[in-house]
């Protein structure tokens, strides 16, 4: 059974708290160059009917024959989600009547799937960490897409993605806020990404989510669950998870039930509503698939895999604390995206690590959400910002400088940060006679401020200032206090 | 020679071999055969310019010694084998019109060999049938004529609805019927639960379900996936050894294909088979078993002690459940491999009003009642609240047969000998009307091979009180078609070669 939702995680009703109770199903495309059971390229785009085989347009005659790739990349990511893997799983044929599922089943691993129970460590804030189990994944084949917006008559089906391979990850319904579960997904995307097994792709689809969602009354058993199809963003997903809680809540307290149903977010509304009714609830009829046989391996295969595993993000986010002494939070933050991750490890040997830490957080990542940008399009590489946390730590430039030279060095792509301060007269004062200089010269100009300062000495601040300012800010603020302070007998 | 195609293949192949033949004679007179025998109805479609092509293309490499094994063989190919171009429609009504871009491994690796084709052969839709008798195209009449019928009576029934006349057997009748009516001189056929003994018991002609996985099933329009399985009929053992060596081997395409060298069969034909030990279930001797044929069976027990075989009673306990599970796997397996056939991308459509009407009309228009029957007992066992009382007491079933043999062979047992059907062939219109199970007894003896993936050969082997052709099936080990060969060829011998009808029609 799952564990029950901590206090903070209930929301109020009109007649007291509820508790969430939210299981997902994520379908992750597969990364590989051809479909599960055919030859045909896996391409994203392409015109339709592009990418069909005789397979996937099920001709009269056709066999489906595995594709190794695929069963590697499915194992690969249930060693990634720490899962048991099974070394014999079997294909099962999922039947239904659609257009765009041209063999008129889809063949799905029903009984036995590849990958068994896993879990998966989820940040869901800074300090709050929840675990997550993994049912199952299985594999499974895509259905094609139905186009009715072509003509006023008749509708068109494109069968590119007809046959590409999915992951079906099946989580344990241990999520209990849209938060947690939007902190799931994110993570799981994560883990794939590093894996290189789905490109985690929401906008093109490679990854889409079936939420489940109940409430309850905490301690309960759990309530009548609906499940809303296809979410495909992961704001979408707390969104609906908000809306749908609200519709059970406000139903049961109501006096109302809760049907068990299959349901649709629509983000415009911001409402879920009924996908089909129970008349039309299918019979899968479910059976192995007579042409395939049972997909086994040995160990040996598994082992293989494994040994070829990159290092997961919780591996990483524990060597980058251990390592690099980085407090959890921010270790969480780099290892997000593995490029992130290498981007960051690049600056950070051989450097401050924590003031690396804190201009990849702070500064790079600042910069690249403001424009949109992904870090491997970055327009300041790691060698630049390296170049520019050494500059701080030798002392060359000062942190505010630092700041600007960034922006100089994003502007102006390509350039020598270390050329720049050169060139640009950015170096820091570090002469003690200059800065004297000034000092003296502030002291001098302002006599009625030296009283206030003796009095009260936290006017230091406006005489550091007026310091910076006088130098342009190139004055190696330690220097300048120290002087400020002994000058002013502070 | 005066008619080429009384010739078995093996004879014609070594004349075209030795050049006292051309490829192209051989097969402009099998074009003539066919062109006189329109009415029997086992070609529904004629490829003479394809044949002719074919041939011309043989005898250029026969005259440059470069012929391959089957080099100027004119062959009937069964409708369910995707042949590029031409016509391929399993018989059925809802692949209306539909002309694959692809050939089928097996006749690809036939053409590879050198063989001609003559043209698409009748079958049971979806090869669901024994008698022929449910082709979208018309019953097939064999060459056979009912006890004390004569020609010109035989040729009224043709012209009319060929009640009368007897049935080639099925599903491959069209196959069986060509074959002995010598439109070719040798046929593919593909067997589910029978369909190639049967038809060959029926008509006096050899037929081998090879072991399952075999023959690459890439290409066959499906009926039960994990029970169909391509082989040849034709006038002999070893005509069918011949066709078979060609027609077997692995194809990465097939997943159920196995990959294990090809013997050369025909060299199994005329080996010794003293002490080898011979099978004989007793649960095959069913109740209201007819005398003749036991008699036939016991006349091949006979033949098999002559050469020197051992024969022991052998138990197959779980022989009677065979036919009612077969009658759960099959339809089950069926009612999904026939769900693509919906009139979106090829076949018939019938419009409607929305989708489903769609479907609903282009599979009530493109279906005959015997598969919509098949594919409404297949949807059944496999719906939820039925499946573990059905298909998984099938699967179990056919578990508990496969082991039947397994110990069997265990034993040391060669191969197992059994009546082929428990009947002649009967009469066009006569049963499975009123009671479908009525013609699904004819597939008794022949199922549990299926079921257990065996190979099994059918062999001519006398004749009935009618002078109907009664057949023998030898059941052999996994992958040993070889000694089903060897034993085979020592029946025929024993038995005399059938001597098939002369042309009436």
């Amino acid at each position: 059974m799952n564990a029950a939702a901590k206090p903070s995680k209930l929301i109020k009703g009109a007649t007291g708290d509820w508790e969430i109770v939210i299981g997902m199903e994520i379908h992750a495309q597969v990364t590989s160059q051809s479909k599960l059971f055919s030859g045909a390229s896996t391409e994203f785009g392409g015109d339709p009917n592009d990418h069909v085989s005789l397979v996937d347009a099920a001709m009269p005659g056709m066999l489906p024959v595995i594709n190794e790739e695929c069963i590697k990349q499915a194992v690969r990511t249930g060693l990634g989600l720490k899962a048991q893997i099974n070394l014999r799983s079997t294909f099962d044929r999922k039947n239904y009547f659609y257009p765009d599922l041209p063999q008129g089943y889809q063949i799905s691993q029903f009984k036995s799937p590849i990958v068994g129970e896993g879990v998966v460590i989820v940040d869901v804030t800074p300090t709050e960490q929840i675990t997550v189990g993994v049912e199952r994944l299985h594999l499974e084949q895509d259905a094609g897409k139905s186009l009715h917006d072509q003509s006023p008559t008749d509708s068109f089906v494109d069968l590119n993605r007809s046959g590409v391979a999915l992951m079906e990850i099946v989580s344990k319904p241990d999520m209990h806020s849209a938060d947690e579960a939007k902190a799931y997904v994110s993570k799981l995307r994560t883990i794939l990404r590093y894996l290189g097994t789905c490109d985690g792709n929401m906008e093109q689809g490679s990854l889409r989510a079936d939420v489940n969602v109940s409430v309850r009354r905490p301690g309960e058993p759990l309530g009548t669950r609906c499940e809303i199809k296809n979410v495909n963003s992961i704001r979408f997903i707390g969104q609906a998870i908000e809306v749908e809680a609200r519709r059970q809540i406000g139903i049961i307290e109501d006096g109302g039930k809760i049907d068990q149903e299959t349901r649709l977010f629509d983000p415009g509304r911001g409402e879920t509503r009924s996908m089909r009714s129970k008349e039309e609830a299918h019979d899968y009829r479910y059976f192995p698939d007579p042409d395939l046989l049972p997909l086994e391996f040995d160990q040996t295969f598994v082992d293989d895999l494994a040994r070829g595993l990159p290092e997961l993000p919780d591996e990483k986010k524990a060597r980058f604390m251990r390592d690099y002494g980085l407090p959890a939070y921010d270790a969480g933050v780099l290892v997000m995206e593995r490029a992130s991750a290498d981007f960051y490890e690049e600056i950070a040997k051989g450097r401050d690590a924590k003031a690396a830490a804190n201009w990849v957080i702070n500064e790079l990542f600042g910069r690249l959400n403001k424009e949109g940008l992904d870090i491997t399009a970055s327009p300041v590489s790691a060698a630049q910002l390296g170049a520019i946390v050494d500059l701080i730590g030798e002392g060359t430039i000062s942190g505010k400088i630092a700041k600007d030279l960034f922006e100089i060095v994003w502007m102006e792509r390509g350039a020598d940060p270390r050329a720049l301060v050169e060139e640009r007269g950015m170096k820091q004062v570090t002469d003690t006679g200059a800065i004297e200089a000034a000092v003296d010269e502030i002291i001098a100009a302002n006599p009625d401020k030296v009283e206030q300062a003796k009095a009260k000495p936290t006017m230091l601040g406006w005489f550091v200032g007026q310091v910076m300012k006088q130098t342009g800010g190139k004055a190696n603020p330690q220097s300048v206090n120290d002087l400020l302070k002994r000058k002013l007998g502070i | 020679m005066t008619d080429v195609t009384r010739l078995t293949l093996a004879e014609a192949r070594d004349a075209l071999q030795s050049k006292k033949l051309s490829a192209t004679e051989l097969t402009q007179a099998h074009l003539s055969a066919i062109e006189k025998a329109r009415a029997l109805n086992a070609y529904i479609v004629e490829t003479p310019d394809q044949a002719l092509a074919m041939a011309k293309a043989s005898d250029e490499k026969l005259a440059k010694g470069q012929g391959g094994p089957l080099e100027g063989i004119p062959l009937g190919i069964k409708d369910l084998y995707a042949t590029k171009g031409v016509h391929t429609q399993s018989c059925s009504h809802i692949l209306d019109g539909f002309k694959p871009a692809y050939e089928s491994t097996v006749t690809s690796q036939l053409w590879r060999d050198g063989a001609v084709m003559l043209g698409k052969l009748n079958m049971d839709e979806f090869a669901m049938g024994s008698s022929n008798e449910t082709s979208y195209y018309g019953p097939v009449a064999s060459p056979w004529l009912p006890k004390g019928r004569d020609g010109a009576w035989a040729r009224q029934q043709l012209a009319g609805d060929k009640k009368g006349l007897l049935v080639p057997g099925g599903s491959s009748g069209g196959s069986a019927a060509a074959v002995a009516a010598h439109l070719c001189l040798g046929a593919t056929a593909s067997d589910t639960g029978g369909s190639i003994r049967q038809p060959a018991a029926f008509t006096g002609t050899v037929g081998i379900k090879p072991t399952y996985g075999r023959c690459s099933r890439w290409g066959m329009v499906a009926f039960a996936s994990s029970l169909d399985q391509a082989g040849p009929i034709a006038r002999t053992v070893r005509d069918c050894a011949i066709m078979l060596r060609s027609m077997a081997g692995h194809d990465p395409k097939d997943a159920t294909s196995i990959d294990a060298p090809v013997p050369n069969y025909e060299e199994s034909l005329g080996r010794s088979i003293k002490g080898k030990k011979i099978g004989i279930p007793k649960e095959y001797r069913v109740e209201g078993m007819s005398a003749e044929i036991e008699k036939l069976w016991s006349d091949g027990i006979a033949f098999l002690k002559a050469a020197g075989a051992e024969i022991v009673d052998i138990s197959l306990p779980h022989t009677k459940t065979a036919l009612p599970a077969y009658y759960i796997v099959a339809p089950a397996e069926a009612s999904s491999n026939l769900a693509r056939y919906d009139g979106v991308r090829y076949g018939l459509r019938v419009p409607g009003k929305d989708i489903s009407d769609m479907y609903e009309k282009t599979r009530r228009a493109g279906f005959g009642s015997e598969v919509r029957r098949r594919i409404m007992i297949g949807t059944y066992v496999l719906s939820a609240g039925y499946y573990d009382a059905y298909y998984v007491r099938a699967q179990k079933i056919r578990t508990l047969i496969k082991r039947d043999f397994e110990l069997a062979y265990a034993q040391g047992i060669d191969a197992i000998l059994t009546p082929a059907t428990p009947s002649a062939a009967f009469g066009i219109g006569e049963k499975g009307s009123a009671d479908p199970v009525e013609m699904y007894l004819n597939d008794v003896f022949t199922v549990t091979v299926n079921m257990a993936g065996l190979p099994g050969i059918a062999v001519p082997a006398g004749l009935s009180a009618d002078g109907l052709p009664l057949g023998l099936q030898l059941i052999g080990r996994p992958f040993d078609e070889e000694t089903l060969f060897s034993i085979a060829g020592v029946i025929e011998e024993a038995a005399g070669r059938t001597v098939l009808p002369q042309a009436w029609w």
